[in-house]
């Protein structure tokens, strides 16, 4: 432990009141910060708790896959998603279809649900391109491309929610036209200062947005009690924003929190900022060794706390049928061997494709150095490789 | 405003601001005092008044913030007209100019443009504090995905910046601040150029002289000084220096021999250092003398009290002048 933890409440405080309905063995105990949220959660069909079960086990499902394809060297890289699905699947579908997700780079599972073809993540971390969606092409749900510079897509969302104000999009009372923007950021990147200037721009034009911060305790080997020393979402009502902690690896507590919050930020009533306690249970990335810096007995504390175990043995006391978890398998086991299948068969690049979208307009120097790699590979031509 | 007027270049970029705000309820001007103040320098005095405060825009005082709430106010599909107080302060949205704006349309293979226009006022000549005097440009012509160009004169502040806001890229637009207050005639009828072009502003016959930016009247200094002595020098304006339109400076260099380059910023990896590598490279047979470059010196711009020993003025270029003709 660090002495942040040793002097006072510090980034962890266990103290402060969280929003949980889940515990974590799976029973349904609603925290009092959740009784706010007990009458959306309590209108959840059975339908809406499995679907977030399916999310949640079918991306982990690719998500593993997807290192498993890096260890066999089919990817220069892969960021696991494992333990934070909770956060991600709550947050992505308390979003309605008219909303705008910016994502970090850790957002598997909230892409997935927003339409993104996840071969197009493999796309980014095999080396294929630096963007791998097109966020206006409305099969991906609005969503926003990865961003590798942490925080800085906090700005791009405030300002995105700033247009919305300015062109009238959100505010009219109405919930189902209003959009909102949902940002998700990281503990480490919440010490970035373009996210403190986020937050500022944010609640100086009242923008319909969540700041929603993935607290997974770890910013590669830097613990957050570096980051901070007060809970993280105090620091939004620092901003005038109203702030508020959550269980992220409950399912329920995700979704309706941030159905609650997007709801007031579309309706005009101005930002709103989430901290979503989870867990990182994999490596920062593939090239990352979490053995040098934290326990095993952390590791295995927060597997105990397990998103989809929990939603499983809650769904387990609903009554849910055998059937409906051997299709939830059937159905990640099919996209694991699905992404596989893609990946092998993704092709390679071609040079001249390095030129092409350097600038919207013709730039003169882009095309001649073009023109110069076409002629010199030609010079080859015929030599023997 | 339709035919043939006399402004200062910070009015009739005031002008074209306006034109573009007129033109399009899809232009935003985003900055530190530019509303109700009219900017530090007061080029977009009125605009506010004028437009209302949701088109001209008095943002909270980060420069990473506006940067990067200017990206995210293009994706919803504005043209965001960014204002940095002073050279030096644009270091700040560094990150957000190099590794976002610059980049998004690359990473988005094309879907996603970014007409975001970046107004720097820059350079010396106004014996300023610290990081107030500066000359940045070598940074942001370096980065692939920007554009950039610096105006010379009032016509051009009038219709570059129009063609700035109208571009589908990102746009760093350099104003010579110490020209601010420099008239001249605005054609309004007509634009004169495209953005991207250079121009010969003196012909010559003995050395072509190139620059950009507040150099370009010193350098037409020099020119006359040097026409008494019996020196014919051709002036050449860059005006983009991202790209670079080097058919008038090689024709040119084709036809005298000689090419000095004049700059306030510093020589080492400067735009004086570009231009000369790419004349030599390509009109290696038509010069009589290495082209030489006219800079600021590589230390940190001095306080004020030195700026004129810092800043090449008339003597120092042709000091360079006379070094190229003496080959």
């Amino acid at each position: 432990m660090t002495d942040a933890t040793a002097t006072g409440a510090g980034a962890s405080d266990t103290d402060a009141p969280v929003v949980r309905f889940l515990e974590a063995d799976g029973t349904f105990a609603p925290t009092p910060a959740a009784e706010r949220y007990r009458e959306a959660v309590d209108g959840l069909s059975d339908a809406d708790l499995e679907t977030f079960y399916r999310d949640m086990a079918v991306i982990r499902a690719f998500d593993v896959q997807a290192t498993n394809l890096q260890r066999q060297g089919q990817l220069a890289l892969w960021p696991p998603s494992y333990g934070q699905e909770a956060a991600q699947v709550g947050s992505a579908r308390a979003a309605r279809p008219q909303d705008h997700l910016f994502p970090s780079y850790r957002e598997h599972v909230v892409t997935r649900i927003r339409g993104v073809d996840p071969i197009d993540i493999i796309r980014v971390m095999r080396g294929l391109t630096h963007g791998g969606w097109d966020p206006t092409d409305p099969a991906n749900g609005n969503t926003r491309i990865y961003t590798l510079v942490l925080g800085a897509q906090t700005l791009h969302a405030t300002g995105f929610g700033m247009g919305l104000v300015f062109d009238g999009r959100c505010g009219t009372g109405d919930p189902e036209r209003d959009e909102a923007v949902i940002v998700y950021y990281g503990d480490g990147a919440s010490s970035q200062g373009d996210v403190h200037e986020a937050m500022v721009f944010a609640a100086s034009y009242r923008t319909p947005e969540v700041f929603f911060l993935q607290n997974n305790q770890w910013a590669i080997s830097v613990p957050v009690a570096t980051q901070s020393r007060t809970p993280l979402f105090k620091r939004g009502e620092g901003y005038g924003m109203p702030s508020i902690r959550i269980d992220g690896n409950d399912v329920l507590a995700s979704w309706a929190v941030t159905r609650a919050a997007l709801d007031e930020a579309r309706s005009g009533e101005g930002p709103r900022a989430i901290e979503a306690m989870t867990y990182r249970l994999g490596a920062h990335t593939t090239s990352d060794d979490p053995t040098k810096y934290r326990t095993s007995d952390e590791e295995e504390s927060w597997r105990r706390r397990d998103p989809i175990a929990r939603m499983k043995a809650f769904l387990l006391g609903r009554g849910a049928s055998d059937a409906f978890f051997a299709d939830v398998d059937a159905e990640a086991e099919a996209l694991a061997s699905d992404i596989r299948e893609r990946t092998n068969a993704l092709d390679g690049l071609e040079a001249d494709s390095m030129f092409a979208h350097v600038y919207s307009e013709e730039h003169p120097l882009i095309e001649q150095q073009r023109q110069w790699l076409a002629g010199y590979d030609a010079s080859f031509e015929g030599d023997q490789a | 405003m339709t035919g043939v007027e006399t402004l200062p270049l910070s009015r009739a970029i005031n002008a074209g601001l306006r034109a573009s705000l007129a033109g399009s309820d899809r232009v935003l001007l985003m900055g530190e005092d530019i509303g109700k103040l009219g900017g530090v320098f007061r080029v977009t005095e009125g605009l506010q008044a004028e437009f209302g405060d949701r088109r001209v825009l008095d943002t909270p005082l980060a420069e990473s913030g506006l940067v990067g709430t200017a990206i995210g106010l293009a994706m919803a599909g504005f043209r965001p007209v960014v204002e940095i107080q002073f050279d030096g302060f644009v270091f700040p949205a560094f990150d957000q100019i190099t590794t976002q704006l610059a980049k998004l349309t690359n990473r988005h293979e094309g879907a996603l443009q970014m007409p975001v226009v970046i107004r720097i006022p820059y350079g010396g000549h106004i014996g300023a504090v610290e990081h107030h005097q500066e000359s940045p440009e070598a940074y942001f012509a370096h980065t692939p995905g920007l554009r950039v160009v610096s105006p010379s004169t009032p016509n051009d502040g009038y219709w570059m910046i129009q063609d700035a806001i109208a571009s589908a890229d990102p746009v760093i637009f350099l104003e010579p601040k110490a020209k601010y207050w420099m008239k001249g005639e605005v054609d309004t009828s007509a634009r004169a150029l495209p953005l991207h072009a250079s121009r010969v502003v003196r012909r010559g016959t003995d050395v072509t002289l190139v620059g950009h930016g507040a150099m370009v009247t010193t350098m037409l200094q020099a020119a006359a000084l040097a026409e008494a002595e019996g020196t014919s020098i051709e002036v050449i304006d860059l005006r983009s220096l991202s790209p670079i339109d080097y058919g008038p400076i090689l024709e040119s260099v084709r036809r005298t021999g000689r090419m000095v380059y004049a700059q306030e910023a510093q020589g080492f990896a400067s735009l004086g250092s570009e231009v000369a590598a790419t004349v030599m490279e390509q009109a290696f047979y038509a010069l009589e003398a290495p082209v030489l470059r006219v800079s600021g010196f590589d230390v940190p711009f001095p306080a004020a009290k030195l700026e004129g020993v810092y800043l090449p003025d008339a003597d120092r270029i042709l000091e360079a002048v006379d070094r190229s003709l003496a080959y």
